[in-house]
């Protein structure tokens, strides 16, 4: 999916600031990089990914930026199980049985 | 058509300010050094009485203090004789947004309505945003939250990713950023462009906004068990959950209970750095946020920051990332609360100082937080292993920010670590020392000082004499 109809939910990207225009205070590492930002919202005019468009956010403000996703997913997750973790529960009860009269 | 690079926009900050929050900061002004906190508080805030209308009106606060029953048996088992003091938790996930930061928004919300502004803005990573967006959607404002939330790679910390998400569920609209202090430039650009209310996290309206929480602690400990709590550990991170729940439970007649806090073990982890963002398992209520903002308050978005800690902490306990983990997994499979890890750091704190305490001794932990995709044990600790850091169980007390996370193999192994806390108020006189010249400072100004830092005026003195070399004059 490339291409977005006007009125998709989407989300723009813009830099910042470039490297070079970094705040003064920043580390080394984060020098060498952009400040970059992304928003989502409503597409205003259709285009395809990677243009130069206009959303309109949930505020209501009208923000531009190029085009990065369509319909952007929420991805982050629970994930696996984490055996480290789920030794606590079975060994935390053990202790607490130990030496208890009923 | 103003200048929008980074020098301009920062030049402009004052100016921007005083627009956003409506307060004259200036009129607090007694020196270079010293500002009135108390009549800051006082007159611009509002008074705990209203704070807990305006509260009622959107159904923060008022949430249940719990008996960890389980958890005290626990700590008990590892406990010499005699020891294991009772834990009690306050259960500020059951705030509408899910945590206490509701208390914090619901107070600058109420007041940008009053106000007239269309829309409140707030910069924050945290669980903050939720709760501005919740409280404007509650009172028919807009908002914009503005994050610190990937790296270059474009990498975002998943508990940030949460949050913007919950952010959206409200309304908002949600600027993410990657890493940099820059966010300060967004967010005072956003402002200026808007003409929306600041929602900063550490005006008075946020601080008074926490003061409910400290105060009902003691009032519903005084219903339960008929008196003071004898400790209260607060996760300190910005300082604004510390200074705003003591300053409730002294409004509450509470003066005697120890103020301890506790917030996870970063050091080493730069805050600004592009590398270590995504090397770190805790995104708040951790070193990075909490020995800076305890050492200079003012380091935040307005000229005088309400939120200081050092003004009220009695002690500063710190915890490792994988003992945090092992007590959030212990809450929800012997107490039968799922809560967000980072809220938990106080949590892991008790179960250790428990131990020194007596059994007929009481300790309030004063938060927790939503959980959920992101904001979990499981979701933090598959993100760690994907970006190199080293999982296991193990001794917690070896574990390295930003290369391991060690889970205790026994829960005896969880035991908190005191922080010098003189050395901590030093650093405060060093960091007060490059921006003032404290050679010639008089009485008025030691007295400020010494509440700053939780000491007396002849504390002041000699910790000038003997660390910083100046002989003090005057009294």
């Amino acid at each position: 999916m490339n291409k977005a109809t006007a009125g998709s939910w989407v989300e723009i990207f813009q830099t910042v600031l470039e490297a070079d225009k970094r705040a003064p205070q920043v580390p080394d590492d984060t020098k060498k990089v952009p400040l970059e930002l992304k928003v989502k919202g409503f597409l205003v005019e259709a285009a395809e990914l990677g243009e130069e468009v206009e959303i309109k956010t949930f505020a209501g403000r009208k923000l531009k930026g190029k085009l990065n996703k369509i319909e952007p997913a929420y991805e982050h997750k629970f994930g696996r199980p984490i055996l480290e973790i789920l030794k606590v529960g079975p060994q935390i009860r053990e202790i607490l049985a130990e030496n208890e009269v009923e | 058509m103003p200048v929008n690079d980074y020098q301009a926009v920062m030049a402009r900050k004052n100016e921007i300010m005083k627009k956003a929050v409506g307060i004259n900061y200036e009129q607090f002004s007694q020196s270079e050094i010293a500002f009135d906190y108390e009549l800051m508080m006082s007159e611009v805030g509002y008074q705990l009485s209203e704070i807990r209308n305006i509260q009622n009106e959107t159904g923060v606060g008022n949430t249940p203090l719990l008996e960890l029953k389980n958890i005290t048996k626990l700590a008990r088992k590892m406990a010499p004789p005699g020891k294991g003091a009772r834990i009690f938790l306050k259960d500020e996930a059951a705030n509408p947004s899910g945590s206490f930061k509701a208390r914090r928004a619901s107070v600058s919300v109420y007041h940008a309505q009053k106000h007239g502004y269309p829309g409140v803005v707030a910069a924050t990573s945290g669980n903050y945003g939720a709760a501005v967006a919740s409280q404007a959607a509650m009172r028919g404002l807009k908002s914009i939250i503005v994050q610190e939330v990937f790296d270059s790679r474009g990498q975002g910390q998943p508990e940030i990713l949460e949050k913007g998400r919950k952010c959206e569920a409200y309304g908002a609209e949600v600027l993410q950023l990657s890493v940099g202090p820059e966010l300060f430039y967004t967010f005072l650009r956003v402002l200026e462009d808007t003409g929306y209310f600041n929602a900063s996290l550490y005006t008075p309206f946020g601080i008074a906004g926490v003061e409910t929480l400290g105060y009902e602690i003691i009032e519903q400990l005084k219903e339960k068990e008929d008196k003071e709590p004898d400790a209260v550990i607060i996760t300190n991170a910005g300082g604004g959950n510390l200074t705003g729940t003591t300053r409730g439970m002294i409004k509450a007649g509470a003066v005697n209970t120890e103020i301890i806090a506790a917030s996870v073990d970063l050091s080493g982890l730069h805050m600004a750095s592009d590398y270590d963002f995504n090397r770190k398992s805790f995104t708040t209520g951790h070193t990075g946020f909490g020995i800076p903002f305890a050492t200079w308050p003012d380091r935040a978005d307005v000229p005088y920051n309400a939120a200081r800690a050092l003004r009220y902490m009695d002690r500063y306990l710190t915890v490792k990332q994988g003992e945090v983990f092992y007590i959030t997994e212990a809450l929800a499979q012997i107490e039968g609360l799922e809560r967000g890890p980072a809220g938990n750091t106080s949590l892991a704190a008790a179960f250790s100082l428990a131990q020194e305490m007596d059994e007929e001794q009481i300790i309030v932990v004063q938060e927790t937080e939503y959980t959920g995709a992101g904001k979990h044990p499981y979701a933090q600790l598959n993100f760690a292993r994907e970006n190199g850091i080293i999982v296991k169980n193990g001794d917690p007390e070896l574990e390295e920010a930003g290369k391991s996370v060690i889970i205790p193999e026994h829960p005896a192994q969880i035991k908190a670590k005191e922080l010098d806390l003189d050395s901590i108020k030093l650093s405060y006189l060093k960091n007060l020392a490059k921006k003032a010249d404290l050679k010639n400072i008089n009485n008025f100004e030691l007295e400020f000082i010494a509440a700053e830092i939780k000491k007396t005026v002849g504390e002041v003195k000699e910790l000038l004499k003997q660390e910083l070399k100046l002989a003090i004059d005057g009294g």
